[in-house]
């Protein structure tokens, strides 16, 4: 057994975290930053965290990952990073010449309390930040919520550093995808383009993390935001931020400095979050749903009433960022299967309470944590207790799922040993259907692999 | 490496590189960049502070302690102090394969456990020490292992918490658990290498030597510096319990407590990746007697030269007899094997840029294969392992890396015995076995090769350029980036998630590997059919015609 050490009995653990359902913030910021075009991250703390982070995005893309690091020492952390960052900022534009930078922090800087945009400042006077180059910026500390958390400080960051208001309003509404695949953030674009709605995306790392060998390394690929783009977010109608936890701040300091009203959405994931971000997106571009979407959509509806057997009552774990599995939730009864055990190591209360809702009629029984300790331990023990059909979540279940013997379906972050996220979506009708694939795959594998002789199907 | 083919002269690329560094950049660099002459003693600068923004691949203090030392270690519990992140990201990431039996001894295995206090801002606040003992408890409560290590994150040494007070209280409380703090908080050193450091002495603090128990073999060797990536270990374990050979304790592939408690017994220490556990080595030697080499088990050649050195050791004939018996059974395949590969990498070009040892060690690899090496350096080696130990004394400490601990070892007065005479060891490095020695990397390689130590991306990038490399060696957050030039890479941290690569059986899954990746037909196909032709003057006129 791969797991071996865990027990059945689920004791109280007030101090301890055992196979966290989340990491820390700086990583999700580095991933925000790559959403824009031809910037460079870059971790102001120790060198470790950019590596790590660094390694971790690689892992989960197979694709080259850049980003600096201030390298503090010792003398650094006791006396402060400025200077660290300073030289880190001029040795970035004079040697890999990004357009812009951008500057995320970790446990260390945080703690000490460097004063970031002072220091970018600083940069600026001094004449280490060439004309027409830009350092933005945010806080991510790693002791404050997690990875999610960091993203949504970059989402900020970059609003914060690159969004205008003219005074002239523009015909487009801002999209917020929130921590979605590249593949996820070119589907919302193609929805957008079959809407006819005119959209702003940032983040936006198509492009960015799935960038095709054409046999010519390029530091900052084809993809990404463009700068001017997200300047004219001030501009914009409206903004729909998909994902409370990743997309919601930035929304409302758009709303706040530029008066461009939010709405926040689930990220559209399966059949109802996507009818609502349909409808909210030609709302707000104030454009008709074409009739091909009538067919789109049919066409999910269809495979999951053809398949439905399969699905109808089945019980599912699931484990990953609150933004993400709330949506997926949504869709599971929509499928009619019952969620059991949902843990994100993500904190914030709405969670909890939403599932809670949510699963009220088809799942009353739902098990569900978020938070400090709402970790991968306990959602192996909940489901030593109650066993389950399907297991969805990050690479980490695979070890779960090999103990238990549950057909596993990976979704989320990271995914460190299988391909297809950077390239397939899941967002969108057309998203769903692949979800479904990977479901209906891995339950009915199990089915071929466990029926008796006598009752192996060929049609199914 | 043959005469006649000479590398070409790297000087006019290393002044590209520094051109586009600021000035104090370039001058900095500059002494980390060496065109090799074996004849001469060279010094390369190494182990000094990153360069900030200059996009390094070096990791952190706390990843050379709990990621690469006590990592492999299958019984102990690893508990981080510190946010979520540094324990997340050291989860299952290295390779270090483990093999713990269920029904024996309970079969104790937490390497699929990630251990963490997930310190929240009230913790850096108020401090976590009272979150840490909590957390040992807890540990201890639901798992009941036998040790549990306390690793030390950035914030921890700057808000105070006093990690080895917690642990002292806690192994006092509980009883029956070693519990024993690292403070390898990220920033202190300039690299993993400190992190090596403060691993090895908490380990010879709190374990070393607290089993007195007689080993029950003969012939009793500790095999120091291998992690058994890929089960490379496990290919050692192999052929020494062939060869009639008993490791005592692994540091710290498939290690155990035990294991690391009664390694003092041992009567020869070898060491394979000197960086990380010279400092072991010198340790035990210092205290109980125990004398080291430095063996190299990458490449069929370098571990029979490796089983040699341990026949030559002992002065045993039957020993001897034995481990050439068994080179003589593992070889023909080798050679078999390596023959077939050759047809496809003779003559081609490799680059290594990895860790503190591999960067030296998969040279013998390559050249069994008849790749040369043009250019090589490690993240955080320091002068020793590139100029070889000679060059210790002139080594001077900088202020980056003063503050790592330096413990004091004195001859233990009622367990020291010397395994060998002075004469006999000074015999035995006259005849080449380099006991208490490690010649380093440089002397190993090709006039003009190019050698840099801690090597940037800019640097990576002019490189590939200059070289056109067949085959380039690193790790992940190269390899896509080496790839997209269209450059195979070779991880040699992960191994591409294959192996082992160390022994006999090693060396022909290397050979295997490396003659996939050179024949692998995609890289001719980068180019789209369309974009190919367009300058193929054949067709061209073919076309007009």
């Amino acid at each position: 057994m791969l797991l071996r050490h865990t027990p059945k009995e689920v004791s109280e653990r007030k101090a301890l975290t055992v196979n966290p359902a989340k990491t820390c913030q700086p990583v999700g910021a580095m991933y925000a930053a790559l959403g824009v075009h031809g910037c460079l991250p870059h971790s102001h703390g120790s060198q470790g965290c950019c590596s790590y982070h660094r390694s971790t995005l690689t892992r989960h893309y197979k694709d080259p990952i850049m980003a600096g690091t201030s390298s503090f020492t010792e003398g650094s952390s006791v006396f402060g990073g400025q200077a660290n960052l300073l030289q880190a900022l001029a040795n970035m534009f004079t040697i890999y010449n990004p357009d812009l930078v951008a500057v995320h922090t970790t446990c260390l800087s945080e703690t000490i309390g460097d004063d970031i945009a002072q220091i970018v400042k600083k940069a600026t006077d001094d004449g280490k930040v060439p004309e027409g180059k830009k350092v933005i910026y945010c806080n991510t500390p790693s002791y404050v919520g997690s990875h999610i958390t960091g993203f949504a400080n970059m989402c900020t960051g970059i609003a914060k550093g690159l969004a205008e208001h003219t005074g002239v309003a523009k015909d487009q509404v801002n999209i917020l995808p929130g921590w979605v695949e590249p593949s996820d953030m070119k589907e919302m674009k193609e929805i957008a383009a079959r809407l006819g709605a005119n959209i702003v995306m940032f983040p936006d790392t198509d492009g960015v993390v799935n960038t095709p060998q054409t046999g010519e390394f390029k530091m900052y690929p084809d993809g990404g935001a463009k700068v001017e783009d997200i300047a004219t977010a001030g501009d914009s109608i409206k903004t729909l931020a998909l994902g409370k936890w990743a997309s919601e701040d930035c929304a409302k300091y758009l709303d706040a400095s530029f008066k461009v009203p939010y709405e926040v959405l689930d990220i559209p994931y399966g059949l109802s979050a996507t009818d609502r971000f349909v409808q909210a997106l030609a709302s707000a571009a104030k454009v008709e749903i074409p009739e091909s979407f009538i067919a789109e959509r049919g066409r999910l509806v269809d495979v999951i009433s053809d398949m439905s057997q399969y699905l109808h009552g089945k019980k599912v774990a699931l484990y990953g960022d609150p933004d993400q599995l709330l949506p997926l939730t949504e869709f599971l009864l929509d499928l009619d299967m019952i969620p059991t055990a949902i843990v994100s190591g993500t904190p914030g209360k709405a969670f909890s309470k939403r599932i809670t809702e949510m699963c009220a009629e088809k799942a009353p029984n739902v098990k569900v944590a978020n938070g400090e300790r709402a970790d991968m331990f306990l959602l192996h023990q909940w489901i030593k207790n109650e066993p389950v059909d399907l297991l969805i979540g990050n690479t980490y279940g695979k070890y779960i799922a090999r103990d238990e013997d549950i057909p596993f379906v990976r979704h989320g972050f990271p995914i460190l040993d299988r391909i297809g996220h950077s390239y397939f979506p899941t967002v969108g009708y057309n998203g769903g259907i692949r979800l479904l694939e990977k479901m209906l795959g891995v339950i009915m594998d199990r089915q071929d692999r466990d029926a008796p002789e006598t009752r192996f199907e060929l049609v199914m | 490496m043959s005469e006649e083919k000479k590398l070409p002269d790297p000087s006019g690329l290393k002044e590209e590189i520094l051109a586009k560094y600021p000035p104090k950049i370039a001058r900095k660099r500059s002494k980390a960049m060496v065109i090799n002459d074996p004849e001469l003693d060279q010094q390369i600068q190494s182990n000094v502070r990153t360069i900030p923004g200059i996009i390094t691949q070096r990791g952190c203090t706390y990843a050379g302690c709990k990621g690469v030392v006590l990592g492999p270690t299958r019984d102990i519990v690893n508990l981080v102090h510190g946010p979520i992140g540094c324990s997340f990201y050291a989860w299952l990431t290295r390779r270090n394969q483990t093999d713990a039996d269920e029904i024996v001894e309970g079969g104790a295995n937490y390497m699929t456990y990630s251990f963490s206090t997930d310190m929240q801002d009230d913790n850096i606040v108020f401090g976590g020490e009272k979150k840490l003992a909590q957390a040992i408890q807890e540990a201890y409560d639901i798992f009941k292992p036998k040790a549990i290590g306390v690793f030390s994150t950035c914030p921890v040494g700057l808000i105070g918490d006093d990690v080895h007070a917690v642990s002292r209280q806690m192994k006092e409380k509980l009883g029956d658990c070693n519990v024993f703090g690292f403070s390898c908080e990220g920033y202190k050193g300039v690299s993993q290498s400190a992190g090596h450091h403060i691993a090895n002495n908490q380990l010879f603090r709190h374990v070393i030597g607290l089993d007195d128990s007689q080993p029950e073999h003969k012939y009793n060797v500790n095999l120091l510096g291998e992690y058994n990536i890929g089960g490379d270990g496990f290919e050692i374990d192999r052929i020494f319990k062939k060869c009639g050979i008993n490791i005592i304790c692994t540091f710290s592939g498939n290690s155990t407590m035990d294991k690391f408690a009664n390694s003092h017994m041992a009567d020869l220490n070898l060491v394979m990746c000197h960086r990380s556990i010279n400092y072991m080595a010198e340790m035990q030697e210092t205290k109980f007697g125990i004398p080291w080499m430095k063996v190299n088990f990458i490449g069929a050649e370098s571990t029979a030269k490796a089983l040699r050195k341990v026949g030559e050791y002992f002065e045993d004939e039957a020993l001897k007899a034995r481990i050439e018996e068994v080179i003589a059974e593992e070889m023909p395949s080798v050679k078999e094997r390596v023959a077939k590969a050759r047809k496809v990498t003779e003559g081609k070009l490799a680059m290594l840029f990895v860790g503190g040892s591999r960067a030296h060690h998969y040279q013998e690899l390559f050249s069994e294969l008849g790749i040369k090496t043009v250019s090589a350096g490690y993240e955080f080696g320091h002068r020793d392992d590139y100029e070889g130990r000679k060059v210790l004394p002139t080594i001077k400490v900088d202020a980056d890396s003063r503050n790592i601990e330096e413990i004091k070892v004195e001859k233990d007065e009622t367990r020291y015995k010397p395994r060998a005479s002075e004469e006999k060891l000074k015999a035995l490095d006259e005849k080449g076995l380099e006991v208490s020695d490690y010649r380093g990397m440089m002397p190993d390689m090709a006039d003009q090769s190019l050698i840099v130590d801690d090597i940037s991306h800019w640097e990576t990038e002019k490189l590939i350029d200059f070289y056109k490399p067949d085959i380039f060696c690193a790790g992940i957050k190269e390899k896509y980036v080496v790839q997209k030039s269209g450059i195979p890479l070779k991880q040699l941290h992960s191994y591409d998630y294959g192996g082992p690569y160390a022994g006999f059986e090693g060396a022909k899954n290397f050979y295997a590997d490396i003659e996939k990746i050179l024949s692998t037909s995609i890289w001719k196909k980068i180019k789209a059919p369309w974009l190919s032709h367009e300058n193929d003057p054949c067709i061209c006129a073919e076309y007009v015609a």
